[in-house]
């Protein structure tokens, strides 16, 4: 029990930060309510430590135990907590402007029952803590209840992170949607109980060994996979379950845009990793959850550029890019222990680095308080902020996967992933959507530096808080430099559900890094 | 060590221009003829480069032998195997010569060309040299992709910021083409770099070592699939006939320098991928396929030189020249022989030369009279002497006149395909012949016939200028105002020098660019053995390959039936259907083979 808490630790640190934050937001002083955006970043900062703590020296030895995959629970908690810090400078000003711009004024007081800020950066928290909890499932149970605990924060924060109709909209949709995903995959889950008598993967694992080596796995646990695969699909944005992704990410402030194309995400493809984990791909995935994830990846991959290349909103077009990349992450989703895991490990913090990147630059610029929308706002940026328009430029170029950009190296290993695999056909179509994705990068690229400003995007102006900005610039740095470390944020994991195998001490070295 | 700096001083001077503080002195060129502006610390840069590429080229001691020399490297991605080794061979190397000559000049001619956004400008051009350096030392896998992929960055920019009217549409076509292309590359070379992880244990990106075990350890059903995954992105960057689609817009929007560096390196990239990965690498396919690909290559060289025929655009003819050249060089090197790739690569250095030294000087021409339409400019004889000399010259050169450095490479190309058959005894495959030789051969008729027209059009005749101030003015009305400077102007006046401050023939300054390369040209041209004796040895371990898979297949042939025959009847070279018939045997191959598969 004192393992598991410790194992927890992270957790623990970022629930006292949530508590804390909710209640802070309610103080009538303004310095602590301006503070909050800090506050979080801090303890996600400690959280972070935390988790190095926690992997490292002995206490690796028994975070292993205690956890389905170790590397992946150290590392995607790891890099959870370095990128949410980063996200959460994007929030700076964003909840609750107009309230505090009127309380400021003196045209309002302060009420604590309108301020939405201390609960905003509280639900980003719980969500993080969601996301952290994922990665160390060790039952069903668990599993589901942080997935829920991933999502469930979410979708209030869509709906605050505007003072906007089509917020609250995008809010309604993510809320009705995922919870028909969360049935679905629910409903999975029961069957994947109903197949191997247990809620615990390790278990569950021997189970299936044991059907393997026997009839075969049966018909009611394929369709539990299936279930289970298609239902998390939603928090990945995986078709046939993406279709919400376009008017959520646009409905949503930008930085809640960015937050959601990394947070459930990443949730979702660990959760995706743990359940595949449970079956094994030693020997083969079943063929119906194969030939779905295989169906899944190709449709998403390819559906998701095609959907970018027809956006002028430049939120649209993240969004459908951000279902691409999912289709991406499903390669390495195949191609399982080995290359496969680390691939997806690497891409998740890649993706999570260049997408809040992007969507920085997005949430740096305004026209009269109002979030920019199609890409000619972006015309000539170059002229009035080089410094965002060479950002969004490189955060583009590393989501193309140009080489030598984080994103390239991600993909790289992805791919490498695939082949591995024996999926050639599949690494094809992700390189030629790659290529695809090309036209509409290049639009991120080309508009901000090479076109020359018009009467519109001249009425374009930066936020008045400086954090998002930063933010941009941060990871516009470490989508070029992380590249040059790219060997130690990729750690080697070979070890699926069924055993495991000695932490790598060099995944918790770096960790301490 | 030698070689990093190659790669480095490029980079540290791009790095200089970008954050450094010269360079802020002189934006919007209000100092433009400032020592310590950008321009002038690319210049020093790539020269100080040229010459650690001269003390490099001094120190490698495999011109002789054909071995590898100059290594260098850092690990990267340790648990595959990723690194950034360098080394080069004689082939490499001459390449990287080309590219440190052609740099600096370019820089030099674009001192008037070039007022506005100068540090982007030379800091994209240092970028470009350090990309293109990097595809000719690369000893490892990905760091050649990563460096071949990377010279589309600075050249979009350099096309997108500073290239003609339709820029925006040339570099977007010119990123989109190659970047689909070598995705599809990167899928191959992955692939075969999975092959020797699966089946000898280890993962490895080191040239050398894939090439020796893809020559033995993949399948020819393996290599077929691999082949068209190279050729996917070489070929659009040769560019072969059916993708060439991207060059011409990109060679007539590109600024002077980018078409110099296009057409003199970074086609080149194409064909030394050719020669480095396709030939060595899956040698059976080659065998296989090189009647289709030769076909291909002669289409494009006959279509090439029929489509400059009809063009009014100088600097158009001469991007479509291009595409006729390069097809020479692709048959030359699908010729599977010495002779054919010996000329094949000494194409790559010749068409660098004469066909850049083309582009300078119908840049400086342009900055002078802001049109390339030869219906609207002739007899420059009269106003620019100096100018139609070099013009006279480098047309010459270009379309192989004996004595200069084009013939040569053409010669060899074409005597190559020629014998190709006759090789086939000498243990060479041969799948080429003298048909191949006969149609290739009509190219260079055309070649003489659009560029002596051209000539004929701009250098003599009666003057005319489209400023009105030549002798028939009435030429200069009608024709596509698209070519003029008027198009331009609305955005671009900025980014091009004022064709008024410039001389009427050549400054100093731009006889000096001109001049190294004529030397080079009449060097080559005469004393051809200069390079042959170095390219002799590496060509043959480079054709040791397909030598030995001709040889096997003739063996392997007899026990598959219907291969073997359409195989062995295409030896006597007699149709031009056989290649066509040799195609569909080995998709039928490749097919079998994925069903088995």
């Amino acid at each position: 029990m004192a393992d598991r808490l410790l194992l927890l630790l992270p957790e623990l640190v970022l629930f006292a930060g949530a508590v804390l934050v909710a209640v802070a937001g309610l103080s009538p002083r303004r310095e602590i309510r301006r503070a909050l955006p800090g506050i979080t970043a801090g303890f996600l900062l400690v959280a972070m430590a935390a988790v190095a703590f926690v992997h490292s020296g002995e206490r690796a030895a028994v975070a292993a135990v205690l956890t389905p995959m170790p590397a992946l629970t150290g590392w995607v908690r790891l890099a959870t907590c370095g990128i949410a810090a980063l996200l959460s400078l994007l929030t700076v000003g964003t909840i609750d402007r107009r309230l505090e711009a009127d309380v400021q004024a003196g045209r309002l007081d302060f009420n604590p029952l309108m301020a939405g800020r201390g609960e905003f950066h509280a639900f980003f928290l719980l969500s993080i803590i969601g996301l952290l909890l994922c990665t160390s499932a060790t039952d069903l149970i668990w599993l589901f209840v942080a997935l829920e605990l991933t999502s469930l924060p979410t979708y209030v924060m869509v709906a605050m992170s505007r003072p906007s109709r089509r917020a609250q909209e995008a809010a309604m949709k993510y809320f009705f949607l995922g919870a028909l995903s969360a049935a679905i995959f629910l409903y999975g889950f029961a069957l994947l109980y109903g197949a191997t008598g247990t809620l615990i993967f390790s278990e569950m694992s021997a189970a299936f060994a044991a059907q393997r080596a026997g009839d075969g796995i049966p018909l009611v646990a394929n369709v539990g996979l299936v279930l289970a695969i298609v239902g998390i699909g939603y928090k990945i944005a995986a078709v046939p379950m993406h279709f919400y992704a376009a008017d959520v990410y646009e409905g949503a402030a930008a930085p809640v845009t960015a937050f959601l194309g990394y947070v459930p995400k990443a949730a979702g493809a660990v959760a995706m990793l743990i359940v595949l984990g449970a079956v094994g791909w030693e020997g083969g995935l079943p063929e119906p959850v194969l030939t779905t994830l295989w169906m899944s990846a190709v449709l998403t991959m390819t559906l998701g550029n095609i959907g970018a290349l027809l956006q002028k909103s430049v939120k649209r077009m993240l969004a459908y890019s951000s279902i691409a990349h999912s289709g991406y992450l499903l390669i390495g989703i195949i191609a399982g222990p080995g290359l496969g895991i680390t691939a997806v490990i690497l891409y998740l913090v890649a993706y999570g680095v260049m997408n809040t990147g992007a969507f920085a630059v997005l949430a740096s610029l305004e026209r009269r308080g109002r979030e920019i929308e199609d890409v000619e706002d972006l015309a000539g940026l170059r002229h009035r902020h080089p410094a965002l328009a060479v950002a969004l430029a490189l955060c583009a170029g590393s989501l193309l996967g140009f080489p030598p950009l984080l994103g390239f190296v991600g993909k790289l290993y992805l791919f490498i992933a695939g082949v591995e695999a024996g999926q050639v056909l599949l690494v094809v179509i992700g390189a030629i959507n790659s290529a695809i994705s090309a036209w509409y990068y290049l639009i991120l690229v080309g508009v901000p530096i090479l076109g020359a400003p018009t009467a519109r995007s001249e009425t374009v102006d930066a936020v008045p808080s400086r954090w998002p900005r930063v933010a941009a610039v941060l990871a516009a740095v470490l989508v070029v430099l992380l590249p040059i470390v790219a060997a130690r944020l990729a750690p080697r994991i070979d070890a699926g559900t069924a055993v495991r195998a000695a932490p790598d001490p060099a995944s918790a070295a770096a960790a301490r890094r | 060590m030698i070689a990093s700096l190659l790669l480095l001083l490029p980079l540290l001077g791009a790095a200089l221009i970008a954050f450094g503080p010269a360079g802020r002195r002189d934006v919007a060129g209000a100092r433009a003829g400032s020592r310590t502006g950008p321009r002038w610390i690319a210049a020093v840069c790539t020269l100080v480069t040229a010459a650690v590429g001269v003390v490099a080229a001094m120190q490698f001691e495999g011109w002789r032998d054909g071995s590898f020399g100059l290594h260098a490297g850092v690990d990267w991605l340790a648990d595959l195997g990723i690194t950034l080794n360098m080394h080069v061979d004689a082939v490499s190397l001459l390449l990287i010569l080309l590219t440190l000559l052609l740099m600096p000049l370019c820089i030099f001619a674009s001192f008037s060309a070039i007022t506005a956004r100068q540090r982007e400008y030379y800091g994209w051009l240092l970028v470009l040299q350090a990309a293109m350096t990097g595809v000719f030392l690369a000893r490892d896998l990905v760091f050649f992709y990563i460096c071949f992929e990377f010279t589309l960055v600075p050249m979009y920019f350099l096309i997108a910021i500073y290239g003609g009217e339709n820029r925006a549409r040339a570099a977007l076509k010119f990123f989109i083409y190659t970047f689909t292309g070598s995705m599809l590359t990167l899928a191959g070379l992955l692939w075969v770099a999975w092959a020797h992880a699966d089946r000898l244990g280890t993962w490895t990106f080191d040239i050398p070592t894939l090439t020796a075990f893809a020559q033995s350890g993949l399948s020819s059903g393996e290599q077929a699939w691999i082949l068209l995954a190279l050729m996917a992105g070489f070929a659009v960057k040769v560019p072969l006939f059916p993708v060439h689609t991207w060059l011409p817009l990109a060679h007539t929007e590109a600024p002077t320098a980018g078409s110099v560096i296009l057409a003199g390196v970074l086609l080149k990239l194409g064909t030394y991928g050719l020669y480095r990965f396709v030939l060595p690498m899956v040698p059976d396919a080659v065998v296989a396929y090189a009647p289709f690909i030769a076909v291909l290559a002669i289409v494009g060289i006959v279509y090439g030189a029929l489509i400059c025929w009809v063009q009014d655009d100088v600097k158009k003819l001469v991007a479509y020249s291009s595409v006729s050249h390069l097809g020479f060089c692709v048959l030359g090197l699908f010729a599977l022989n010495p002779i054919g790739v010996q000329g094949s690569v000494l194409y790559m250095i010749n068409h660098g030369l004469s066909t850049g030294a083309l582009f300078l000087l119908i840049g400086m021409m342009y900055e002078r009279h802001h049109t390339r339409d030869m219906n609207r400019i002739g007899g420059l004889a009269r106003v620019m002497p100096v100018w139609s000399l070099f013009m006279v010259f480098f047309v010459l050169s270009s379309v192989g006149l004996p004595g200069l450095n084009g013939f040569v490479s053409e010669f060899y190309c074409l005597l190559g395909a020629f014998t190709a058959s006759v090789d086939a005894q000498t243990g060479y495959p041969g799948r080429l012949g003298p048909w191949y030789a006969a149609f290739a051969g009509t190219g260079m008729i055309l070649a003489a016939m659009y560029l002596l027209i051209m000539t004929g059009k701009v250098v003599f005749g009666p003057t005319h200028l489209p400023g009105g101030h030549g002798h028939g003015g009435g030429h200069g009305g009608g024709h596509g105002g698209g070519h003029g400077h008027a198009g331009h102007a609305g955005h671009a006046a900025d980014a091009h020098g004022d064709g008024a401050a410039l001389p009427p023939d050549l400054t100093r300054r731009e006889i000096g660019v001109l001049i190294p390369i004529a030397l080079l040209c009449i060097v080559l041209g005469v004393r051809p053995g200069l390079l042959t004796d170095a390219l002799a040895r590496p060509i043959e371990q480079a054709l040791a390959a397909s030598a030995a898979a001709s040889a096997a297949a003739t063996v392997a042939r007899p026990q598959d039936a219907d291969t073997g025959g359409g195989a062995s009847g295409h030896a006597e070279g007699t149709g031009d259907d056989l290649p066509r018939a040799d195609a569909a045997d080995a998709t039928g191959d490749v097919v079998r083979e994925r069903v088995r598969g």
